[in-house]
């Protein structure tokens, strides 16, 4: 397992992930019931589980857009819903929902997102990472999927983050696509950072990721590694 | 500084939106300019639309005011852009000041386009002073954008948001409804006890009050978790 | 017997130390509902004298005090109007500082306290205008006139029914909260200069002013009824929170599941 590369080696690991019995309800149903977890610095988590088992709503309370209503999560030490401004900066979140200007053109986006993140950006170099050089100035609205996702991938690599949190980041991708994606979860933590995945998709998990949970109804009812043969059967039968 | 940069980042990102998107502030033209042509037949006759000149401009302004706040998150939801923003390192204050400028922008725009539009069409007789009347629309707009950004954030996300926001907005934009037509009024028809400079009182003391206290709501609102 | 004369009521003094004596009781009670108190069912007693209060006080207005000299036996339907009134004014005012205490604590009791304060001040409202309006036709000849204090609790009572209907179509507990905390504040805020505004606006139009004399016999009546609908204010109010806190626990989750050992 890699060991954080972080900036200021003699502070402990700024990206030690550990969640302790974290909560989250919606309503009157507990989404997430005592999920309890560490991810090493640099380390990969794998999460597994059908649709509505709790995968987003564990990523999304990582990543601060949820506050969680019992128990807590920490990065580096540090409280994740009570130094959440502070920590924001250093968690990147990708989901569904790209948090894109349809719009605006491929460039117009990064560089709009980078100054609201007050720097300015290459956007020409960050597009060419993820393969959408000859898209730059074309307007997301006329997007595919596929490449909505790709752009989106690009805008939360703007931070630089500490936490990668990716939800689904395989759907809706072509091969080559996985391939950049897969490439940029691998970047991530060759720089020491954490990344937490959740995917259906087994063969590109496993070499991604170094430990893997399944949740059903909220709750982890299963832990092992990410190439464990169990990992790729749904441990309640219900298939994706 | 960082947060003045982000304001303006913010206010420069929806005037991109809003001017690629062209058709809506085109849309809020028209519909301003069936407002007042509309208004001016609910009115008795041609004789008295002179004095309604400065009301019809503010009504028009108020009513197309919550289709732009409306549009202006609808931008944001579409693809998640708000949730973005509030995880990414801005502000919720820079935030909240970059659309309402962005608004008060737009609600001027369409305030300039719709004075030519009255002054055609409710043939006022200019006696004032009209150089005091951009000051009036500058503040007027101001105070509607302010607490319209507010209400429009918690409305878009409710169910059947379109007909609520006016059901929240109007009580609260009656002073600045009020002191925009008075002074609007006073400045074309002469204004020899010089009240108009009270009535622009009255929309800065809006102003102030909106534009500091309705920054830390729009903190809270977004931010809840 | 003795007539009066219903302007010569120093209705915005009394108003003032009426607001004195409430704010004093109200920061007592606040401290203990901080504290729990909302837990014992204290309100009933307080809601019976009220009961008692508003039936003594509803015969001393109609029946023994003098008759209004200009208005005659109409200006009795002040001991309705001015409390209701008052308690408007109070209960929203209210609603507003448990919007910003449940701002700054995040303490589920003060949630429940807005939605009670906010619906019984819409009540009070609906009851202040229907008397207004009573009042207005026989003494200005119209239903409706444009005074400030008319205008500025018209466009309040709207602020709160928009408020009551975004928090009826919110499902998220912790939004409900905060969002209708925050649209209490800003209706309140917004009330405050429409009634200034409002008021100004007709003062260019020539508004009288009433002179400040007193009619001991009337003032007496008002207070009494003040505070009687202050008692039954409190019992609703109290009622009304210990329900939004009931439908809360309804929908309170179900305990969180044992830990499974993976």
């Amino acid at each position: 397992m890699p060991v954080a590369a972080t900036d200021a080696p003699s502070s402990p690991p700024v990206s030690t992930l550990v969640v302790d019995d974290l909560s989250r309800r919606f309503g009157r149903r507990w989404a997430l019931a005592r999920v309890s977890l560490t991810v090493p610095a640099g380390g990969g988590l794998l999460l597994l589980g059908a649709n509505g088992s709790g995968k987003t709503t564990l990523l999304r309370t990582l990543a601060t857009a949820l506050r969680p209503h019992r128990g807590s999560a920490s990065l580096g030490g540090r409280d994740l819903w009570e130094d959440r401004r502070a920590l924001r900066p250093r968690i990147a979140l990708l989901t569904h929902a790209p948090g894109l200007y349809a719009d605006l053109s491929a460039a117009e986006n990064l560089r709009a997102w980078a100054a609201m993140g007050g720097h300015a950006v290459d956007a020409a170099a960050r597009l060419a990472e993820v393969g959408l050089t000859d898209a730059a100035d074309r307007v997301v609205r006329t997007f595919s999927a596929g490449m909505v996702r790709r752009l989106a991938l690009a805008r939360i690599l703007l931070k630089s983050p500490d936490l990668v949190l990716l939800d689904e980041p395989f759907s809706a991708l072509d091969p080559e696509g996985r391939a950049v994606v897969a490439k940029a979860a691998q970047a991530v933590r060759a720089r020491g950072a954490t990344l937490v995945l959740s995917t259906h998709h087994a063969p590109l998990a496993a070499s991604l990721c170094d430990q893997a949970i399944r949740l059903h109804e909220g709750q982890i009812v299963w832990r092992g590694a990410p190439d464990d043969p169990q990992a790729a059967v749904p441990a309640d039968g219900a298939l994706v | 500084m960082t947060g003045v940069r982000a304001v303006a980042a913010v206010v420069g990102r929806e005037l991109r939106t809003e001017w690629r998107d062209r058709s809506r502030v085109g849309g809020l033209f028209v519909y301003g300019f069936a407002l007042v042509l509309a208004l001016a037949f609910a009115m008795p006759g041609p004789h008295m639309l002179p004095d309604l000149a400065g009301g019809a401009l503010w009504l028009g302004l108020v009513l197309a005011s919550t289709r732009a706040l409306d549009a202006s998150f609808a931008t944001e939801l579409e693809h998640g852009a708000l949730e973005a923003m509030l995880l990414w390192p801005v502000p919720p204050a820079a935030i909240f000041y970059g659309k309402a400028l962005a608004n008060t922008i737009v609600l001027l725009m369409v305030a300039c386009f719709l004075a030519p539009i009255v002054g055609l069409l409710y043939h006022p007789e200019p006696r004032g002073s009209l150089w005091m009347l951009p000051l009036v629309m500058v503040a007027g707009c101001m105070a509607l954008a302010a607490p319209g950004t507010l209400v429009a954030s918690l409305t878009s996300r409710a169910r059947g948001s379109s007909a609520l926001l006016p059901v929240l907005l109007f009580p609260l934009v009656v002073p600045v409804l009020l002191a925009s037509a008075r002074a609007t009024t006073l400045l074309l028809e002469g204004d020899p006890m010089n009240q108009a400079d009270d009535w622009l009182g009255v929309l800065v003391v809006f102003n102030l009050l909106h534009w500091s206290l309705d920054a830390l709501l729009f903190e809270r609102v977004i931010d809840e978790g | 017997m003795e007539l009066m004369r219903i302007k010569d009521l120093p209705i915005t003094a009394d108003l003032a130390g009426f607001a004195a004596v409430v704010g004093v009781i109200a920061l007592g009670a606040v401290a203990w509902v901080a504290r729990g108190g909302l837990t014992r069912r204290w309100e009933h007693l307080v809601g019976l004298l009220g009961l008692w209060m508003v039936i003594v006080g509803q015969y001393m207005g109609l029946v023994s005090s003098p008759r209004e000299r200009m208005m005659g036996e109409v200006g009795r339907i002040l001991y309705v109007h001015v409390p209701s009134a008052w308690l408007t004014m109070l209960t929203f005012t209210f609603t507003c500082a448990f919007a910003t205490f449940f701002l700054f604590s995040g303490k589920r009791h003060w949630d429940h306290l807005v939605e009670a304060t906010a619906e019984v001040g819409v009540v009070l409202s609906i009851l202040l205008q229907a008397t207004g309006m009573l009042f207005a036709k026989p003494t200005w000849g119209v239903f409706w006139d444009w005074d400030p204090r008319l205008v500025s609790t018209t466009v309040m009572m709207l602020s709160f029914m928009g408020v009551l209907t975004l928090r009826g179509l919110l499902d998220d507990v912790d939004r409900r909260a905060t969002w209708t905390s925050v649209g209490s504040i800003l209706a309140t805020t917004s009330m405050i200069v429409t009634y200034f505004s409002v008021r100004w606006w007709r003062s260019i139009h020539q508004m009288q002013s009433s002179p400040d004399t007193v009619a001991d016999p009337m003032v007496f009546v008002l207070r009494w009824n003040a505070f009687a609908f202050l008692f039954l204010t409190v019992w609703f109010v109290v009622q009304r929170a210990r329900l939004s806190a009931r439908r809360e626990a309804l929908d309170a989750p179900p305990a969180l599941p044992e830990e499974v050992p993976a």
